[in-house]
């Protein structure tokens, strides 16, 4: 019985002593001055995949933005201005996507949006920002993005295409290796992108397609498609799929004995993909990507966002999706400095104006369509690392930025 | 469809097999649980991604792949045991819907375990140094892993045949699941029967988990998709009966490697149009019982 009454005390007066704080509170200059630091913060949204088959290079992405976000801040923002990065799972899900996003601009008023890891995703998002009139710059690959049905003023696009990279390692491949082509190819847009610019720049150099054999997302076995791709004897197979899939499909048709008689090339060759599948997987394959960390011995900005990266985060090195995390946010938020305004017009105009080299040589965005033109390193599977684990590909070429590699603004649909 | 000649065909009849011969291993477990102990194991998968995980830890402690052959059967079939003893026993008798709820729950925890102990991103599993390589088998080349599989495969049904038909224990173990409590009244520990079969079952799971990591990596995830594969197999050879999930199996095989060759994008639901077929012309499946799900 005491007791009781004991605790009921305690609770009561501890009400009184919480209350009162709150009055005090309320009545401080310190709660105005708390509520204009909390408006006064530029606001990123983030929506990356953090759960799904592509977390572990959503959860790169992230590590790459906060650097961007930590060196904008040291840098004194702008005008004082600090930026923070807000992250929302999309969980590799348009619908997903499209609500955390709308979420992210109703709800917590983000300035900017930048993100998304699929082709469809960073569709869904764009939807929704070019709809409230949001920049958004997307870091996953896709052709649709450029085109003028999607495309509008507000749309960025930092990462590389699959017309250009497919293209890339192709125009390094064809002279080297044949002209007799076999695709493996995953069934979805991405997949049939990555074909087609690989067909738009073999044009040049007479290649035949034997096969194009389309497989469903998320296969475990391959090895029934491989005995009519080996029956063709092509030159080249080229394994236009993203992701475990490629993993797997690399591994299996190692151990077809395929990479004996024909050349296994990819559009894009995964930092983490390498190192999830190992060097057996991967041995002897040539292709493409946006970004490797090794390009720091002759490229000083690599050298720094690596070293910043590393200080960061216990010492990893950035992955390519990583670095595209890192330019995408770090491209806005020049802007907005350069524009000295977070006005969405003043930024867009700044965006485009921006000749900027943050991580990997020379880039700048396209005024048609806001891609970002930017070197393609042409690459080959490490059969032994020799600087650590990390070491796991040579970079064998380096494509230079060029826009005659992208497709034209008009085949986009834009006018001139 | 140009180049299609007669090596092609048998090549890939073969790779179907070959297939066929990694659902057999899978789903037989499965099976073996479900004819035995009526319990629709949702945990299968995980203990086969438990599987490949052990395997992957004794090979980094600087075990062999023939070795981890024996020691990830017997580690992850002892897990199984506990499990059976102190999570699926307190269960019996309260119907199908319990210990399929229990496992379901299990197979969560089990893989955001492997998850916090291994990380989320997978691991490479290099193909025994043996086995590597492709081998002419008179039709074209054919890798040397997968005959290998094949030759485990029949090794495993052999020995499960010899053990379940041969034996005392193997008669006990028949009897158990046809009427335990006459099994239960001849004096029989049917408890201890169960507890063994169910080790049995998630041992072999582990094995095929073992298999299949030099084909396809590691991941926390890995039991998943083939969780619903086997149970495809299952239910098209008839729930429980071994020897319909071997048949299934290699069916299931042949039709992915044939729909592969014609319609490469259906591949995947070409096994889920199968089921479809087959539980509309035979609802129990080929050798299944009708009324063991109610």
């Amino acid at each position: 019985m005491t007791k009781r009454n004991g605790s009921k005390l305690i609770s009561r007066r501890r009400l009184l002593t919480t209350a009162s704080a709150g009055a005090v509170l309320a009545a401080s200059p310190f709660r105005i001055n708390l509520l204009q630091a909390q408006e006064a913060t530029i606001k990123v949204g983030f929506p990356v995949p953090l759960t799904g088959p592509y977390g572990t290079e959503a959860q790169d992405q992230v590590r790459a933005a906060q650097v961007a976000i930590e060196e904008f801040n040291e840098g004194g923002g702008l005008n004082g201005r600090k930026a923070e990065l807000l992250v929302r799972d999309d969980k590799l899900n348009p619908g997903e996507a499209a609500t955390r996003t709308l979420e992210l601009i109703e709800k917590e008023k983000v300035n900017f949006v930048v993100g998304s890891l699929s082709a469809a995703v960073q569709l869904a998002v764009n939807n929704i920002t070019k709809e409230r009139k949001v920049i958004f710059n997307s870091i996953s690959q896709s052709d649709t993005i450029n085109e003028a049905s999607d495309f509008s003023r507000y749309t960025f696009h930092e990462a590389l295409n699959p017309h250009l990279t497919a293209g890339a390692v192709g125009r390094y491949a064809f002279p080297k290796f044949g002209k007799k082509v076999a695709f493996l190819t995953a069934d979805y847009a991405y997949g049939h992108e990555m074909v087609r610019g690989f067909q738009a720049a073999g044009k040049a150099f007479g290649v035949e397609t034997l096969v194009d054999i389309r497989h469903p997302l998320g296969m475990t076995d391959f090895s029934a498609l491989l005995p009519r791709i080996q029956a063709l004897k092509p030159d080249i197979l080229c394994i236009s799929n993203f992701g475990r899939d490629q993993q797997i499909a690399l591994k299996q048709a190692t151990d077809f004995g395929m990479k004996k008689s024909m050349k296994i090339v990819a559009p894009v060759l995964l930092y983490t993909g390498r190192v999830a599948a190992g060097a057996q997987a991967f041995d002897g394959v040539i292709g493409g990507t946006s970004y490797y960390w090794g390009i720091e011995d002759k490229i000083a900005s690599a050298k720094a966002f690596n070293d910043r990266f590393r200080k960061m985060h216990s010492g990893k090195v950035p992955s390519d999706y990583g670095a595209l995390g890192y330019g995408g946010v770090r491209t806005l938020l020049e802007g907005a400095k350069a524009a000295g305004s977070l006005d969405p017009d003043k930024v867009i105009e700044a965006v485009e104006a921006l000749k900027y080299d943050y991580y990997k040589g020379p880039q700048y965005y396209r005024k048609c369509d806001h891609q970002s033109v930017q070197s393609v390193l042409i690459i080959e599977s490490k059969a032994t690392p020799q600087k650590g684990d990390a070491d796991v590909f040579n970079v064998i070429e380096t494509e230079a930025p060029n826009d005659a590699n992208l497709r034209s603004c008009e085949a986009l649909g834009h006018k001139a | 469809m140009a180049g299609l000649s007669f090596d092609l065909l048998a090549l890939q009849l073969f790779t179907g097999v070959a297939l066929g011969a990694i659902y057999v291993l899978f789903a037989i477990g499965l099976s073996l649980i479900f004819g035995m102990l009526t319990v629709v194991n949702f945990a299968h998968g995980a203990f086969f991604m438990v599987g490949a995980y052990v395997g992957l830890f004794l090979v980094s402690l600087g075990g062999n792949f023939w070795l981890c052959l024996v020691a990830v059967p017997l580690i992850v079939g002892t897990i199984g045991l506990v499990v059976e003893r102190f999570l699926i026993r307190p269960l019996y008798g309260r119907g199908i819907d319990y210990p399929l709820l229990l496992t379901f729950g299990l197979s969560y925890v089990m893989v955001e375990l492997v998850r916090i102990a291994f990380g989320k991103s997978g691991y490479p599993f290099d193909t025994p140094e043996l086995l590597q390589g492709a081998v002419n088998i008179g039709i074209g080349y054919f890798p040397l892993y997968r005959l290998f599989i094949i030759g485990v495969a029949v090794a495993v049904l052999l020995g499960l045949w010899l053990f379940l038909e041969r034996t005392s224990f193997g008669l006990i173990i028949r009897a158990g699941a046809r009427d335990p409590q006459i099994v239960r009244v001849l004096g029989v520990n049917v408890a201890r029967v169960w507890l063994f079969v169910f080790g049995i079952g998630t041992g072999i799971a582990a094995l095929a988990g073992l298999l299949a990591a030099p084909l396809q990596g590691v991941i926390p995830e890995m039991g998943s998709t083939i969780l619903a594969e086997a149970f495809v197999v299952t239910v098209v050879g008839g729930m429980g009966s071994i020897g319909g999930a071997v048949i299934a199996g290699l069916l299931v095989g042949v039709v992915v490697s044939m729909t592969s060759l014609f319609a490469p994008e259906m591949a995947k639901v070409s096994i889920f149009a199968l089921m479809a077929i087959v539980l509309l012309i035979r609802p129990q499946g080929f050798f299944g019982r009708a009324g063991l799900m109610s």
